[in-house]
């Protein structure tokens, strides 16, 4: 019992390799959305590279532009399959090639299945190496004359800006490191003593932060030295204010970026596993109704299409068969070897025996 | 004596109409490009219409607007009289309207040429709106409290980040007036009274500025207060330290920026300009030559095209007359006494028949 058989006449059959062709170059198309979907996205991250402390991340779009690739060529063979479908010469050179390309076409979905999955499994990874990765730009924020670290404050500042956001967690971490460079403190001053000598490292440390985590949507001019000084500044709360200063911390608003974006991807990358897999089922179909056809006495009348031959469960227990038997054929059995040597020379004495009687 | 003649045979005519057509397409796309690029314009400007003063520069991309919309349509109509010109019974459905199309069409090419220069001639008023709205803005920068400039703070502060510039001219813009409101200011310190009282007009001047102002590309943590004082800070320099501010003025960086818009679509219209203008040429030299095939009135003989019948000088003593004359209709005929029923012989050399034409003769019906 062929599963999910359908007719089709020489008209519809001519239907289907046009409309099949013109699905395939869809899919070239939607291959060449996913690579460039992928590049946008591979784009992103190396940008703001300085802040991941590793790239695992990046299997996302990697898997991305491969899978894009895979399906444009994939898909350009369908295209072409179709194109000689309906001329009987032509058809029967793709016959091998169709298997592998129902293959390559299942591993294609499943592996855009794992790209979604992975987006949203990989997000753990991603804060943390940007938890690692922001905590050294902000420990090196004040290194402006260290070769390899003299862009951390830039980069700092125009990520705080861009994102709208302080700190790796919130603004309280500025507190923690010294973030101005002995260059530019004057150690004859009492205040700076003081400062360095109330802490076991030695450090600089205020409660202030850098001019790029200001809010510009403050209504007051912003206050960065002696936060936590509710005294030090008039009509100031430290407790209550949220306005002067970012609230949300970088490594939370960078996070929040790059899910936004790979969710918006979610619903693209969806649609083309639809459509890769009705080129899959269509091409079957073409490919079982044409050999239909072609085994028939007159070419032009009607033929079947079935996705599989028999139903699932024959299906399986053929294929499982055939995969016995390659293995048996593979194995060097010595005992059943030593019993066909013997069957094969009683078959031989059968066999002169058999002559002689005859003659 | 003709203008610029050329030599047509029917097949020339045939491919000029036919290239016309195509050409007057492409100038249909091209005034969707000019009408899109007067709207970018116009939504460039009033991004920022905050930071202008009450000048009118709001001309320069309707005129734009404007001008693309024409286009599309004269070039449309160009392009269905070409492609029924190949044919030359369809030419005679178009032939009395050409004429003027083509007169319509040259006055709308100088209307092209017209905004090209306004593109370029917006430059000065720009300057001034930019000037005079920028110390508005930085005036009413403290006055977040105030409904209708609550938000002249953020749109300072978010063009000084953005343009990487610093007050109107430079940052000592920022010392001249308050930035910092009443509201956060305590009247009971002895600082703050003094600042009040060192000025005029009692406003609390401080050489500080705006966090907004901060250079990002600065080694060191921002400077933004006591800027002229050089013992406030350890190892710093104001005559020297160039990397701690922006160091150039928001009118400047905006003018830069508008100036490169406006460069850019005024070479854009000129070069629509002057394809419209060949467009133009070629559409009046299918006309004459067309015009001049039916004169001769055989549709394959060769004819002349030309740009204008008589010399420059000859056509517009013509047209003046013609014009003249338009004036004088209107004037009373005093030769016969103002009668018009007398019958004036008719002077002409050409001889029309006998004046009493017999009736001819019914037929008979069966």
């Amino acid at each position: 019992m062929a599963l999910l058989k359908m007719k089709f006449s020489q008209q519809r059959r001519v239907r289907l390799a046009q409309g099949l062709w013109l699905l395939s170059w869809l899919a070239v198309m939607c291959g060449a959305f996913i690579f460039c979907l992928g590049v946008y996205l591979k784009i992103e991250l190396l940008r703001r590279d300085e802040v991941m402390e590793d790239t695992d991340i990046h299997a996302v779009p990697n898997l991305l532009m491969l899978v894009g690739l895979a399906s444009i060529g994939a898909n350009w063979v369908a295209s072409r399959v179709c194109q000689d479908s309906l001329d009987a010469s032509r058809f029967p050179r793709w016959k091998v090639l169709l298997l592998g390309w129902y293959a390559v076409a299942v591993l294609l979905c499943c592996l855009l299945l794992a790209v979604v999955v992975l987006s949203y499994a990989l997000q753990g990874r991603l804060e943390e190496s940007l938890k690692v990765g922001l905590r050294n730009g902000i420990r090196f924020y004040k290194d402006t004359d260290v070769p390899g670290r003299c862009f951390q404050k830039e980069t700092i500042d125009r990520l705080q800006m861009e994102f709208r956001c302080c700190g790796n967690n919130n603004f309280k971490d500025w507190f923690e490191i010294q973030w101005v460079s002995n260059r530019y403190l004057d150690f004859t001053s009492q205040e700076v003593k003081d400062r360095i000598r109330s802490n076991v490292d030695g450090r600089y440390l205020l409660d202030g932060v850098p001019f790029s985590c200001c809010n510009p949507a403050s209504p007051r001019p912003c206050l960065q030295n002696q936060l936590t000084d509710s005294r030090a500044h008039y009509n100031y709360e430290y407790q209550s204010e949220e306005l002067n200063l970012y609230s949300r911390g970088c490594r939370q608003a960078l996070t929040d970026y790059y899910m936004g974006l790979m969710n918006s991807t979610g619903p693209g990358v969806l649609s083309v596993i639809l459509i890769q897999l009705s080129v899959l089922l269509s091409m079957r179909y073409l490919q079982t109704a044409v050999d239909g056809a072609m085994a028939l006495e007159s070419p032009e009348g009607e033929s079947e299409g079935y996705i599989l031959e028999k139903d699932v469960k024959a299906t399986y227990a053929e294929v499982k068969a055939k995969a016995l038997d390659l293995l048996k054929f593979a194995q060097v059995d010595p005992a059943s070897e030593v019993a066909g040597a013997e069957e094969g020379e009683k078959a031989a004495e059968a066999s002169a025996k058999a002559a002689t009687t005859a003659a | 004596m003709a203008v610029l003649k050329v030599k047509f045979t029917k097949t020339r005519r045939d491919k000029l109409a036919q290239i016309l057509w195509i050409l007057n397409w492409i100038s249909v796309v091209t005034g969707v490009i000019l009408f899109s690029l007067g709207l970018f314009l116009k939504v460039e400007l009033k991004k920022r219409e905050e930071l202008m003063a009450e000048k009118d520069i709001q001309y320069v991309p309707n005129m734009l607007i404007a001008v693309g919309l024409i286009a599309c349509i004269i070039n449309f109509l160009g392009g269905k009289i070409c492609y029924d010109c190949v044919d030359s019974t369809k030419f005679l459905r178009w032939k009395l309207i050409m004429l003027p199309y083509i007169v319509c069409t040259f006055f709308f090419t100088l209307c092209v040429l017209v905004g090209a220069l306004m593109c370029y001639s917006m430059h000065w008023e720009l300057e001034e709106a930019l000037n005079l709205g920028l110390m508005q803005a930085m005036r009413f920068y403290k006055d977040t409290d105030m409904p209708g400039r609550c938000f002249l703070k953020h749109t300072v502060d978010t063009l000084q980040i953005q343009f990487q510039c610093c007050g109107n001219s430079g940052y000592k813009d920022w010392f001249q007036i308050q930035w910092i409101s009443n509201r956060y200011l305590d009247m009971s310190k002895k600082e703050v009274i003094d600042r009040l009282r060192s000025n005029v007009e009692g406003k609390y001047l401080m050489d500080g500025v705006p966090f907004s102002c901060c250079n990002i590309d600065s080694p060191r943590p921002c400077i933004q207060q006591q800027i002229t004082n050089n013992s406030a800070h350890f190892n710093y320099e104001h005559q020297t330290e160039d990397q701690n501010l922006w160091m150039k003025g928001c009118r400047q960086a905006l003018l830069e920026y508008y100036t490169h818009i406006m460069q850019s679509i005024g070479l854009t219209v000129l070069i629509t300009w002057l394809f419209e203008l060949s467009v133009l040429t070629g559409v009046r030299y299918l006309q004459t030559s067309l015009e001049n095939m039916l004169r001769q009135g055989d549709p394959d003989s060769e004819s002349d095209g030309w740009l204008l019948e008589n010399s420059f000088m000859e056509t517009a003593r013509t047209n003046l007359s013609i014009i003249k004359s338009l004036g004088k209709s209107n004037q009373i005929n005093t030769a016969n006494n103002g009668d018009p029923n007398i019958d004036v012989p008719s002077t002409s050399k050409a001889h029309y028949g006998p004046d009493n034409v017999p009736p001819k003769e019914k037929m008979e019906t069966s």
